[in-house]
């Protein structure tokens, strides 16, 4: 690039880099000192600052009895995520192989699954509520073709799947992390690198002695209160799933277009069945297309809010998100301090679905 | 008739008119400019007495042009939370809604950003015409008062449909004991829900007249003084009670707005509900239902002889853009004129004594019987609406209520509860 060229660019991206500087990283700076902060409301009515309080707020979060709200929303997110990005990446599978068949107007139905995107969330949760109503709505689907009305309470039901205890967490994470390792270990041995193989089988083998001894419950002891997957988180699912399955068969169906049609026909006349085509061709040819829905879809439900709001209101708990906690701590509660902890958590948990993925593509463009 | 003599009288015309409209306007003085009056009242009965008192200021002052900017949301949630950032960026309302008690001296007059209203009280003769323990609660320990009120609500009423009782054969129960070991089981027995909750805010609505129950006036009042000790026996059995009262109710809560709640009560699909005043409004205007047969009321079970009370009352923020004209409004607000147009409507009592309660026109059987209790019962403030405990206790104590609601577990809810005390109000 001339030298000239390189001068009009700085200056035409520099409105962009000031305001993102301030608006973006700055906020993001401000909301992190406050969270290390017990600003309140009277405090900065008054015009005071709040006092530096180190992690005081963070440890408030993941030990208090006070916090247990906290906890079950944190829990709560990561089975609402799980579940929402499976519903979806299954769904618009699903949708973008049917409309793939090269059927008849096919356009009216692409436009039709993809029509509740164009919805906002809180007319999504309006709209789902009354379906889920007790005495109304989806319970009485059934009633349609004979059969006896349901009664599942959907979002008020109490009942959890999965417990398990707060106090093991720890160790529980470190099991999550000795499954990637043990997965990297074996992708690692099919390609041959023995070498990296061995190391990654004895970090493993190594993390498992750690639970095995209890150590990271030790290390890190946290309260003793039972959590779980709240079953009323199905229809959440249901709703958002509802609302970004369309979306997701868009992606599919651009990958699916992609494809082709020689691929195909080169594993027919190999012999391969039609689902054998599937299997071995398209899923793995798909593969880039499915990384970057499961990001785009989980940090739609890491920060959801409106739909669970208009949906459940303002306390029902086994519905509760860290984002609607993290309004009624700042705004209602005036606890600005605390409000900012929990955001820069949210801000943590996003980060990381998001930056390794931001990370290998611009590895890969820079390639 | 020339031009010039046309146009002179033009003129004359128009001092005439001038002059009449001043002198009409005796009241107004030199008030003028914008008002903007911030509150929480969206509809029903609440907004409709809000206009009626702005048409009524808007006939005694012309040449104020009154803003009314309501945020909706229960209880003022969401209103509190725009108040807040609002003052905070230096830009008040003139004048703004704000309960008597905790809400407004733990957060406005403690940061304080609130004016004292002292010679409003003094020049319209208001310390006479007002309640002692009303004011009480609108002033600091130095004897400011910070706010005009203009109604009362009472937050312990259980209203139920008298034929409804006759034919499941039940009485309305004197304590709770009464009602969890007898009214519950024989109710539950005839397939019908003992007493309608809703949302959140509702339960602890519950929880306060469960509490009053229990504890008693004396007992009640302590838990916000430090008198009575959160970790006591007697608090146990607060929540105790509360989880029997709970299993004896609808389990779809969360789903149910108040309306909701008490609109199962006259569907004859529950027997009870627990919920403030403001339902005689809701039965009265919007269901047109007669009292004493379409619908009747006693004292939540235990609290006869108590008043929960909770009152809505403005204020006047420091820099209010328009200071004079918020001043005339507060003046106009306390007058008897003024609560009489506005608690008919609302469905609330009068807080000055001066209006005319007796007319029963104006209030009807059920107010004129509340307005007795309120002469004559013992005053206690409620936590569910501001009177005690507001912000941070509140709020923590809400989310405790949600995890008893899941869990039911009395210890960890009362354990939880007196860490949350020591750390609002301990040292």
């Amino acid at each position: 690039m001339s030298k000239a060229g390189r001068i009009t660019a700085f200056f035409v991206l520099l409105p962009s880099i000031v305001l993102l500087a301030i608006f973006v990283y700055g906020l993001i700076w401000g909301t992190l000192t406050t969270s290390l902060t017990d600003l309140e409301r009277v405090a900065a009515l008054r015009g005071l600052p709040g006092q530096f309080i180190g992690a005081e707020n963070y440890e408030r979060l993941v030990n208090s009895g006070l916090e247990r709200r906290f906890r079950i929303d944190m829990v709560n997110t990561v089975f609402f995520t799980l579940s929402f990005i499976a519903a979806c990446l299954a769904s618009g599978l699903g949708l973008a192989v049917l409309i793939d068949q090269k059927i008849q107007f096919e356009g009216v139905f692409r436009t039709i699954f993809l029509f509740p995107m164009a919805l906002s969330f809180v007319v999504t949760g309006v709209v789902w509520r009354w379906l889920f109503q007790q005495n109304s709505g989806l319970n009485v689907l059934p009633t349609a073709i004979g059969l006896p009305a349901g009664n599942f309470s959907w979002h008020l039901s109490q009942d959890k799947l999965f417990t398990f205890n707060w106090a093991d967490v720890p160790n529980i994470l470190v099991m999550v992390v000795c499954g990637l390792v043990i997965y990297f270990a074996l992708n690692a041995y099919m390609k041959k690198k023995s070498q990296r193989a061995a190391f990654l089988a004895a970090v493993a083998f190594l993390l498992l002695m750690l639970v095995t001894f209890n150590v990271p419950n030790q290390a890190a002891p946290l309260r003793s209160e039972e959590h779980g997957f709240n079953v009323a988180l199905f229809s959440i699912t249901i709703a958002a799933a509802w609302q970004m399955s369309g979306y997701t068969m868009a992606m599919y169906l651009a990958g699916l277009r992609g494809i082709s049609d020689d691929l195909r026909e080169a594993a027919r006349v190999d012999g391969a069945t039609e689902l054998g085509v599937y299997r071995h061709i398209v899923l793995p040819l798909l593969q880039p297309i499915t990384l970057s829905a499961m990001i785009i879809l989980g940090h739609i439900s890491l920060k959801i809010f409106d739909l669970v709001y208009t949906i459940g209101g303002e306390n029902p708990l086994q519905i509760d998100m860290p984002g609607l906690y993290m309004y009624f701590v700042t705004f209602r509660s005036g606890d600005y301090g605390r409000g900012a902890a929990i955001a820069t958590i949210m801000l943590i948990m996003v980060a990381i679905v998001i930056v390794p993925y931001l990370a290998t593509s611009l590895r890969k463009e820079r390639n | 008739m020339s031009n010039r003599k046309f146009y002179a009288l033009l003129l004359l015309t128009a001092v005439l008119l001038t002059l009449g409209i001043a002198s009409l306007s005796v009241h107004a003085q030199d008030v003028s400019g914008d008002l903007e009056i911030f509150s929480w009242w969206v509809g029903g009965g609440e907004a409709a007495g809000l206009e009626a008192l702005i048409a009524r200021f808007g006939e005694l002052y012309p040449d104020v042009n009154v803003i009314n900017s309501a945020v909706a949301g229960g209880s003022g949630v969401n209103a509190q939370a725009v108040l807040s950032s609002r003052m905070q960026g230096g830009d008040p309302p003139d004048t703004f809604q704000v309960h008597a008690g905790s809400e407004l001296n733990d957060t406005w007059v403690a940061a304080g950003v609130m004016e004292p209203l002292n010679f409003i009280y003094e020049e319209e003769g208001w310390t006479e015409s007002y309640p002692e323990g009303l004011i009480s609660l609108i002033s600091d320990a130095e004897g400011n008062i910070y706010s005009v009120p203009v109604n009362i609500h009472r937050s312990n009423v259980m209203w139920y449909v008298p034929a409804n009782l006759e034919q499941w054969g039940v009485t309305v129960p004197a304590t709770w004991e009464e009602f969890v070991t007898t009214t519950c089981p024989a109710l539950l027995a005839a397939d019908v829900t003992p007493l309608a909750v809703g949302q959140a805010w509702t339960q602890m609505h519950l929880w306060e007249s469960v509490a009053l129950g229990v504890l008693g006036p004396e007992a009640y009042a302590g838990l916000w003084t430090g008198d009575t000790d959160w970790a006591s026996a007697e608090v146990t059995s607060v929540f105790e009670t509360y989880g029997q009262v709970l299993a004896c109710s609808n389990s779809d809560r969360d789903g149910l707005s108040w309306q909701d709640a008490s609109q199962r009560v006259i569907n004859g699909e529950a027997a009870f509900n627990v919920m403030g005043d403001w339902a005689a409004g809701y039965f009265l205007v919007d269901l047109a239902l007669e009292p004493g047969v379409g619908f009747a009321w006693s004292a939540s079970p235990g609290t006869e002889g108590a008043f929960l009370m909770l009152s809505d009352t403005f204020g006047l923020p420091v820099g209010a853009p328009n200071r004079e004209a918020a001043v005339a409004w507060l003046r106009f607000l306390g007058s008897a004129e003024a609560q009489d147009i506005f608690n008919p409507l609302k469905g609330s009592l009068p807080a000055n004594t001066d209006a005319d309660i007796e007319n029963t026109e104006l209030y009807n059987a059920y107010f004129q019987d509340a307005y007795t209790d309120w002469t004559t019962n013992a005053i206690v403030g409620s936590l569910a609406h501001g009177a005690v405990g507001y912000g941070e206790f509140k709020d923590g104590f809400s989310n405790i209520l949600a995890v008893f609601a899941t869990d039911g577990d009395v210890a960890a809810a009362q354990a939880i509860a007196v860490e949350l005390w020591n750390e609002v109000y301990g040292e």
